[in-house]
């Protein structure tokens, strides 16, 4: 169980959220909507020591999270990269063995094994040599969840990861999100797409500025948090075919 | 051909030409690896600026008589902490930072210089003098070189996460502001010695150039240092030579060696060059 209390981020003076409270459930698909500018991104980064807060905790299993930061697997969004590095797809996700390597230790038989049963299992295991800067969006989202298998971490945190990808990734993007479900795994999703809501997540927090709602996806979907977080009319134009289904 | 075989002649008889030699493969191996890092951070005109930065610093080893590596070390270290502390408590970017700090270095260091040397030694420092390397100097050089092989051996990964996805490597709890500042304590080491060869003030072109045609050529970054070092090296070797048969100052024979391999590179380069690019549209 994650559990923020009373978080206060400013930037340049202006308050983005003032004494935000959340708590994130294990065997839980949890995503986060809001518009931009809402506070998302910086929740999770705020969450994670990224950057500093000005008041409140956050633990994972009543400690610190920062004192356990190994336990999370943090996907940032894509376009935050240098995708020119000299790097290929096989090396890219061994990174993820680096955080339980920890110093002095170098990878092994086992991170090797680790690394190609994870390309396998997002599909990749064709392009392990290829140079990352050479890949597909969806293709290039799915090295970063091959390498969040590679942490195998309590808690997985992807920032936006369906932006710009096709469809077959996002499906074997879906597909390993259900199976750390299924390990019981906490899962937090920063999401944009407010159709595939309700398919998607089991829990759903609504942030502008703070949490509009939060709870089980059926309660927090609906029209009117939709019209306060966003805005009326896309609410409207959203609702209107449950709505008339309804009639 | 005559030249080469005077060259060969010459390192056969001159103990001072072999040490030249001998300290211009060391320097090129070192420049070319942490160099490797220095572009793949983004951080060349950060590297410009240590190398300027660490020249108060040599001028104070002078004047006191201790090792000048002690004292580039601590000014190339206080540059950086500066620029650090410049950039995150002011709304300046960081490159404005790095120019009002090493600016300010450079001037402090080559009116100290002024002050404790002849101009004549001013020359060597700012450009290089290989043939005047003494037997000390080439140990010190020896010395520095296995500080950085260790330093990148030990810290291969935790280097190549922070250069790749910083925060990622944040994120997991690594303490990459520590590592920053490692580097550019190797930074500074490397300045100090290659200083002899290029002088400081074309330091940054052993850092960035070998460096920059390595990293045309290859995909891995293992590869990467491997290249850049060699490049590094056959500059320095080619440079020495010009340096001696045509009595040219050896940092710009060095120098402009280098800059045409990653000419010939840039136009080859069968990954980025730019024939390859455009048979490719």
């Amino acid at each position: 169980m994650i559990n923020i209390r009373d978080m206060t981020v400013t930037y340049g003076g202006n308050p983005i959220f003032t004494n935000l409270s959340i708590q994130f459930e294990p065997g839980k698909i949890t995503g986060i909507i809001g518009p931009n500018g809402a506070g998302k991104s910086t929740m999770i980064k705020a969450m994670l020591g990224l950057i500093s807060k000005q008041t409140g905790e956050v633990t994972l299993d009543d400690k610190p999270v920062t004192k356990q930061l190994k336990r999370v697997a943090y996907v940032e969004q894509r376009a935050a990269l240098d995708l020119s590095f000299p790097i290929n797809v096989f090396d890219t996700v061994m990174t993820g063995t680096y955080p339980n390597l920890g110093l002095f230790r170098v990878p092994g038989a086992k991170e090797n094994e680790a690394v190609t049963k994870a390309l396998s299992d997002v599909k990749l295991s064709e392009f392990t040599k290829r140079q990352i800067g050479a890949l597909s969006g969806g293709q290039l989202q799915r090295v970063f969840v091959a390498r969040a298998i590679v942490q195998n971490a309590d808690v997985i945190i992807l920032d936006e990861p369906f932006v710009g990808i096709d469809m077959k990734s996002e499906v074997e993007i879906i597909a390993i999100l259900k199976r750390w479900q299924a390990a019981g795994k906490t899962i937090i999703v920063v999401h944009h797409d407010l159709n595939k809501v309700t398919t998607y997540f089991d829990n759903l927090v609504i942030i502008k500025r703070g949490i509009v709602a939060a709870g089980p996806t059926a309660d927090v979907f609906t029209k009117e948090n939709i019209a306060n977080a966003f805005s009326g009319d896309l609410s409207t134009i959203l609702f209107a075919d449950k709505e008339s289904e309804n009639a | 051909m005559h030249s080469i075989e005077l060259f060969i002649d010459g390192l056969m008889k001159y103990n001072f030409l072999q040490t030249a030699l001998i300290t211009s493969i060391l320097v090129g191996i070192m420049s070319g690896i942490i160099g490797s890092f220095i572009i793949l951070r983004g951080m060349s005109l950060m590297g410009d600026a240590i190398s300027h930065a660490v020249l108060p610093g040599v001028a104070v080893a002078y004047m006191l008589g201790i090792n000048l590596l002690v004292g580039a070390s601590i000014f190339g270290i206080l540059a950086a902490l500066l620029i650090g502390v410049v950039t995150m408590k002011s709304k300046l970017k960081n490159d404005t930072a790095i120019g009002i700090v090493f600016s300010a270095f450079f001037a402090l260091g080559f009116i100290l210089i002024s002050l404790a040397e002849s101009a004549t030694n001013l020359h060597h420092i700012l450009f290089g003098n290989v043939l005047a390397v003494s037997d000390s100097d080439l140990v010190t050089t020896a010395v520095v070189l296995a500080i950085i092989l260790l330093f990148v051996v030990i810290f291969y990964k935790e280097l190549l996460i922070t250069s790749f996805d910083n925060t990622f490597a944040k994120a997991y709890g690594l303490k990459t502001q520590v590592l920053h500042y490692a580097l550019m304590l190797m930074l500074t080491l490397v300045t100090v010695t290659a200083l002899q060869t290029v002088g400081i003030i074309l330091i940054v072109a052993m850092l960035i150039t070998p460096a920059a045609t390595a990293f045309l050529l290859t995909n891995r970054l293992s590869h990467m240092m491997v290249l850049a070092a060699t490049f590094s090296v056959i500059s320095s070797v080619i440079g020495l030579y010009f340096s001696f048969t045509f009595n040219w100052a050896s940092g710009p024979a060095i120098v402009l060696t280098a800059a045409m391999f990653f000419l010939v590179t840039f136009i080859f380069s069968p990954k980025q060059g730019i024939i390859f690019k455009q048979k490719e549209n």
